[in-house]
């Protein structure tokens, strides 16, 4: 299945360091949120743009394989300091998966491509930036536990949810960023 | 001043006459931490390349100014860049980067003397710095036979001529698995007679001559021999050589600081009583005067002064720390339960050796990336 990306960077064919200067490059043009695809067939690009995205702060996805070509995911993050949470009704990690089971579900909002490289077997996903044109995709009388990687997209989900008659959601802290249990993928 | 190149041999100069050198090493932190260049005097930083993209600055104070700086990375682009960036920082730096990178390092071969021999013998012994493999060439009156050869054929075939030897006789003393044998290739190339162990043999897809115990060749006219004497542990087929008499070719039973470890090819419960056996009785039967010329070294301590790994039997056996656990369940515990992680990609190396599969160069390149882990210590 392909990722969805909102950029890619071609960089095939180029050796180290010229994939992870030219994707260093390419993020500077891109929006907080969006993901950057990088394809490459520099096989230490994987190891390397993994351990670059950390040191600077963004968020490395994941990688899939397609013969010689890697295909690199990275979504964009800023350093600014986390903004507060307001959404008040908030559940554990934890808890989540029993609560889904009696009747709530997961929701889960991050891109597609963060979904794609692993989330809780069952959550539904619809990416913050989709989420009023598919509004009538959810039931308001089900427990909605919103879940993103860090609790901040999902917070601001939550609190539209609630703007919109939406009466038992929750935001789930800490986030997939903390998820301890089993992961699904969709590649 | 401007960047220089240096080659693989010129490293490898540096760590055999124990000069000192300071390594940048701009590969990831996991890479540096699982393996890099090691030298005597060595100093090291490791910052990877793609910290330094907005400017090296930041790390000037913490470089020498009157040492040479040597910038290494995987292949040798990023420390090219680095390289450049840092001489343009700073014009006084003595700055070079490593041409191949790690991948040259992995793969260069120090050919030097061990011993002449009766007549006009000559040993070598070929170290693979970054890989801690060790080959041997036995040379007498026109000919000569090679031991544990790696992958580099060109080395050797190209070494044998430059001394104007024809190679008549080529042995693998087991199925290694930590590096892709080029016993089999050189043996093809020259004509010469290729034996391998059969008891380590029982997959291998090509013909060999089997290697038994007590088999003798002799090299040139001359009265050197090469004898084969069964010594299993490591692999069931292990075999270890005497060469004129006097030089004890250990293959991966016995190091000079470790011995080999069981567990390769997944029979260690099987094999550690062979290893206990030939370690603790056969190798005490045998002169203690012998040279041990083992076919790894794991720490650049284990290099004399010349850069050889070479020690007397009597010696290993006195302070080998593997040889000297009187307890034998001790010695079955400490070589099955606290081994180290196993070589990079071991499963698919003995496959090559077997001729199973056969991956290109740069593949086996890739295979062979890491230490070599094939012992106990």
């Amino acid at each position: 299945m392909a990722v969805k990306a909102d950029v890619m960077l071609d960089a095939k064919g180029l050796a180290c360091p010229m994939p992870i200067v030219k994707t260093k490059k390419a993020m500077n043009d891109l929006e907080e949120g969006q993901i950057l695809e990088v394809q490459a067939t520099d096989k230490g690009s994987k190891a390397d743009l993994a351990a670059w995205s950390e040191t600077v702060g963004h968020q490395y996805i994941g990688t899939t394989e397609d013969g010689d070509v890697l295909y690199h995911y990275i979504r964009k993050c800023s350093n600014d300091t986390m903004v507060e949470k307001t959404h008040e009704q908030t559940i554990d990690n934890q808890e989540i998966v029993t609560r889904a089971a009696n009747g709530g579900f997961i929701l889960d909002v991050r891109e597609e491509a963060e979904y794609a490289f692993g989330h809780i077997e069952g959550a539904k996903s619809v990416p913050m930036g989709e989420l009023e044109s598919r509004m009538n995709e959810l039931d308001k009388n089900q427990e909605i536990y919103v879940i993103c990687r860090t609790g901040k997209r999902s917070d601001l989900v939550a609190q539209k949810l609630a703007n919109h008659g939406f009466k038992n959601v929750y935001n789930v802290l800490p986030g997939m960023a903390n998820w301890n249990g089993d992961l699904t993928k969709s590649i | 001043m401007t960047v220089t190149k240096w080659t693989a041999a010129d490293v490898a100069r540096k760590v055999i006459d124990n000069q000192s050198l300071f390594i940048l090493d701009v590969r990831n932190a996991d890479a540096f931490e699982d393996w890099k260049i090691e030298g005597h005097q060595f100093d090291y930083i490791n910052i990877p390349y793609f910290e330094l993209l907005d400017g090296v600055e930041a790390i000037l104070p913490q470089l020498p100014k009157d040492k040479d700086i040597l910038v290494v990375c995987a292949k040798e682009g990023s420390s090219i860049m680095v390289a450049d960036m840092l001489s343009e920082a700073d014009a006084t730096l003595s700055v070079s980067y490593l041409a191949g990178g790690m991948k040259s390092w992995s793969s260069y071969l120090e050919p030097i003397k061990v011993a002449d021999l009766s007549g006009n013998g000559e040993l070598y012994q070929f170290v693979r710095l970054g890989k801690g493999c060790l080959s041997y060439m036995v040379i007498s009156e026109g000919e000569a036979a090679l031991i544990d050869a790696v992958r580099f054929t060109e080395v050797f075939t190209s070494f044998a001529k430059e001394k104007n030897v024809e190679i008549k006789h080529v042995f693998d003393t087991h199925l290694h698995a930590d590096h892709i044998s080029g016993g089999r290739s050189i043996a093809e190339a020259t004509g010469a007679t290729y034996y391998l162990p059969s008891k380590d043999a029982a997959e291998v897809v090509f013909d060999y001559t089997p290697l038994e115990d007590g088999l003798t060749v002799q090299i040139g006219a001359s009265n050197i021999d090469v004898g084969a004497l069964y010594s299993p542990g490591h692999t069931i087929g292990s075999t270890s050589f005497v060469v004129d008499g006097k030089y004890l070719l250990t293959g991966d039973i016995l190091f000079i600081d470790s011995i080999g470890r069981p567990d390769l090819a997944g029979l260690a419960e099987d094999w550690v009583g062979d290893l206990r056996e030939t370690l603790y009785r056969r190798y005490r039967e045998l002169a203690e005067d012998l040279i041990v010329l083992p076919a790894h070294f794991m720490i650049i301590d284990e290099l004399n002064e010349d850069g050889t790994v070479a020690k007397r039997l009597g010696d290993l056996l006195a302070e080998n720390h593997g040889l000297n656990i009187e307890d034998e369940s001790e010695f079955r515990s400490i070589v099955t339960d606290h081994l180290p992680p196993q070589p990079n990609a071991y499963q698919q190396i003995r496959q090559v050796n077997m001729g199973k599969i056969t991956p290109d160069y740069d593949e086996q390149t890739e295979m062979e990336i890491g230490p070599n882990r094939c012992a106990v210590r």
